[in-house]
């Protein structure tokens, strides 16, 4: 039997948007789009998806993708369906505009209980936009599974998952009971490309849409656990001293001296 | 139900040096007028080379010892959320905090969502709001392009992670009291298994600890450079890092990522060359004291976080300042 896993991606601002374009309105307290970049899946979701590929290329699965969001871009959100997904599932609502973490993980467990059951439920490690790296935590714990963190690598064999857990220096090997949810980082290797065909067949596919009363939720439940009393950005004066010389190589030349002159080397 | 609940970490046995700067962000909240005490919570298998003179700041020194917790717990960390929800039990903090380091950033977020309680991760200050007698956190976010200042209203405990090198750690000697906390009723319900755990020792100083750092980005154009950076890090003492970009193009090791989802530095001189200054890399450098440039782009992000630059190619400025630094070295 196919193995079914879930990958769960969220549409974020794009993350090399240059400083200088990147604006937030400090009454709203909200990210200001910039005018003309579109949106991205997040990218350690890519890795998610790339790495339940790789467990569908190496055997019998079934990939899944689910997105909670508001104002999806659908030739964004169609990016893993090229790249070689079966399924996008989307649960898109007004409510779920920066939705948090606990808010999120409430329906993301909804979709799950309409959609699944799944074996593996992968993530990125984090998302962009709050960089809060909670959600796949959350989950789990609703779920009352087990979760691990950072894999660079996920194979599942005999009700179990093994997963190489990047660390900072150096790696874990990790073995959980499925179902499990295992967040994965960009140590796994580059996602895919979307190919022709599988744009072709992406193009092809509607996504499932959810609406909140489709997952018998209420927005009231839905409010944040923190809140959010300023978004501002931080205001930084540069101080460059710029060190210029006849060349480049004398440029250098000064810049050792300027440096053992305030005792820095 | 008070106090506040530092989870400290464990380094070679000791007490690592990251807890004590966990300890001064929970001396500010008491100082601001969080009551309770301060109890400083260390988990592993071994901990009996642990005292509380190496932990100034805590009024408490709680010792949990089980082998689940080996390596900071079996893999997952199925054991110290188990543990910490015990000891959440029995002495109701009011303020949990965890460092966001490999550990923390997962059992930090896993212990609050157990409790039902809200987290902040990667925090950089915290402050008691005088109003709600409720604690207040500012979290870099969008990458470190924006500040968020969040409060935690509503009831019930508070957890927070904060990001390493945030806070100058206590100094001094400890004089609290040490008590041990026993978890073997709670272990049974761990379910991830850590299989092995491997540490690439990094050759010379640590980056963490590195007092001046070389660093290499995308603009190197392979792996050879890295050479280089290599060569003047051993004539100055100090230690290469890297951008995302040049880990992920496999020019050096994963080890080498300095930035929000690599290594937090703290040097006092940082030379970048061929980075372009991404605020998700200048996140793992808000320690850093004095930042130097070698880029030819002079509108490049790290100018404007940089003290001194050379605006040039890098292939014509480091060789020069190289034979430089070589004749100071005498
Ligand atoms: C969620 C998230 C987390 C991230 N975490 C991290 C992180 O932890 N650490 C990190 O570093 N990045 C991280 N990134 C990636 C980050 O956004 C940037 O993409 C990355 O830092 C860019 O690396 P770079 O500066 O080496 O490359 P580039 O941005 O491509 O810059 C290369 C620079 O080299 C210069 N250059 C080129 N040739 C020469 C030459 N001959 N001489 C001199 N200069 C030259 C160019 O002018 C340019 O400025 C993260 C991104 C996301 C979305
Ligand atoms: N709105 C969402 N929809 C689907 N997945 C999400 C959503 N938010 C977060 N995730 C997943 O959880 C991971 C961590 O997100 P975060 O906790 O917000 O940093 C992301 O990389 C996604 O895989």
């Amino acid at each position: 039997m196919a193995l079914r896993i879930a990958v769960c991606v969220k549409q974020v601002p794009d993350p090399e948007t240059p400083a200088s374009a990147f604006k937030v309105d400090e009454t709203a307290n909200r990210v200001i789009p910039a005018p003309g970049i579109p949106p991205v899946v997040n990218g350690f979701d890519l890795h998610a998806v790339e790495a339940a590929l790789r467990i569908k290329d190496a055997g019998d699965a079934e990939v899944t993708i689910l997105s909670v969001g508001n104002g999806f871009v659908m030739d964004v959100m169609k990016k893993p369906l090229s790249m070689g997904a079966d399924a996008l599932v989307l649960a898109e609502d007004p409510e779920f505009e920066d939705l948090d973490a606990v808010s999120t993980v409430k329906v993301l467990a909804a979709m799950i209980e309409k959609t699944g059951p799944f074996d593996l439920i992968l993530s990125g490690r984090q998302a962009s936009d709050w960089d809060q790296a909670h959600v796949p935590l959350g989950l789990a714990e609703r779920l009352g599974i087990p979760s691990v963190t950072l894999a660079r690598n996920v194979e599942p064999q005999d009700g179990k998952v093994r997963i190489e857990r990047a660390l900072t220096d150096g790696y874990q090997v990790v073995e959980a009971p499925m179902p499990a949810v295992v967040t994965v980082s960009n140590e796994l290797g580059e996602a895919r490309y979307p190919t022709l065909r599988g744009i072709m067949a992406a193009s092809r596919k509607q996504p499932e849409r959810l609406s909140l009363d489709d997952l018998g939720l209420d927005g009231d439940a839905l409010k944040p656990t923190l809140s959010l009393r300023r978004l501002f950005i931080p205001e930084s004066e540069s101080q460059v001293e710029l060190i210029e010389g006849e060349d480049e190589a004398d440029a250098g030349r000064k810049l050792a001296l300027r440096l053992r002159e305030l005792n820095l080397i | 139900m008070s106090g506040i609940l530092v989870v400290g970490e464990v380094q070679d046995g000791a007490i690592a040096p990251v807890s004590g700067e966990l300890l001064a962000a929970a001396r500010k909240l008491a100082g601001e007028g969080v009551g309770g005490g301060i109890s400083l919570a260390v988990m592993g298998d071994d901990l009996s080379a642990i005292s509380a003179a190496d932990a100034p700041g805590a009024d408490r020194v709680i010792l949990i010892s089980h082998p689940a917790l080996k390596d900071g717990g079996t893999g997952g960390y199925d054991a110290p959320v188990l543990a910490l929800a015990a000891i959440y039990e029995s002495t109701s903090p009011d303020v949990i905090l965890f460092a966001k380091t490999d550990f923390g950033a997962v059992t930090g977020p896993r212990l609050a969502f157990k409790l039902g309680a809200p987290v902040a991760q990667d925090c950089i200050d915290l402050a008691l709001d005088s109003d709600t007698g409720r604690v207040v956190v500012t979290r870099p976010v969008f990458g470190g392009n924006a500040l968020a200042v969040y409060g935690f209203d509503g009831d019930g405990p508070q957890v927070a992670t904060i990001r390493p090198g945030a806070f100058d750690a206590v100094e001094g000697e400890g004089t609290g009291t040490v008590e041990q906390f026993d978890v073997d009723d709670v272990m049974g319900g761990v379910r991830t298994v850590l299989v092995e755990t491997v540490i690439q020792e990094s050759e010379g100083v640590r980056l963490e600890d590195a007092d001046i750092i070389i660093s290499g980005g995308r603009g190197l154009g392979g792996p050879e450079p890295f050479d280089q950076l290599h060569e003047l890090a051993n004539i100055l003492g100090g230690a290469v890092g890297a951008s995302r970009a040049a880990c992920d193009a496999g020019w050096v090791d994963h080890s080498y990522q300095i930035g929000l989802t690599g290594k937090s530095v703290k040097p006092s001189l940082y030379l970048s060359i061929g980075i372009s200054g991404a605020s998700q890399h200048m996140a793992g450098l808000s320690g850093a004291r004095n930042i130097v440039a070698i880029n030819k782009d002079g509108d490049a992000n790290i100018f404007k976080a940089a003290r001194f630059g050379v605006v040039g190619d890098w292939e014509k400025v480091l060789p020069a300042f190289m034979a430089t630094v070589r004749d100071l070295a005498g």
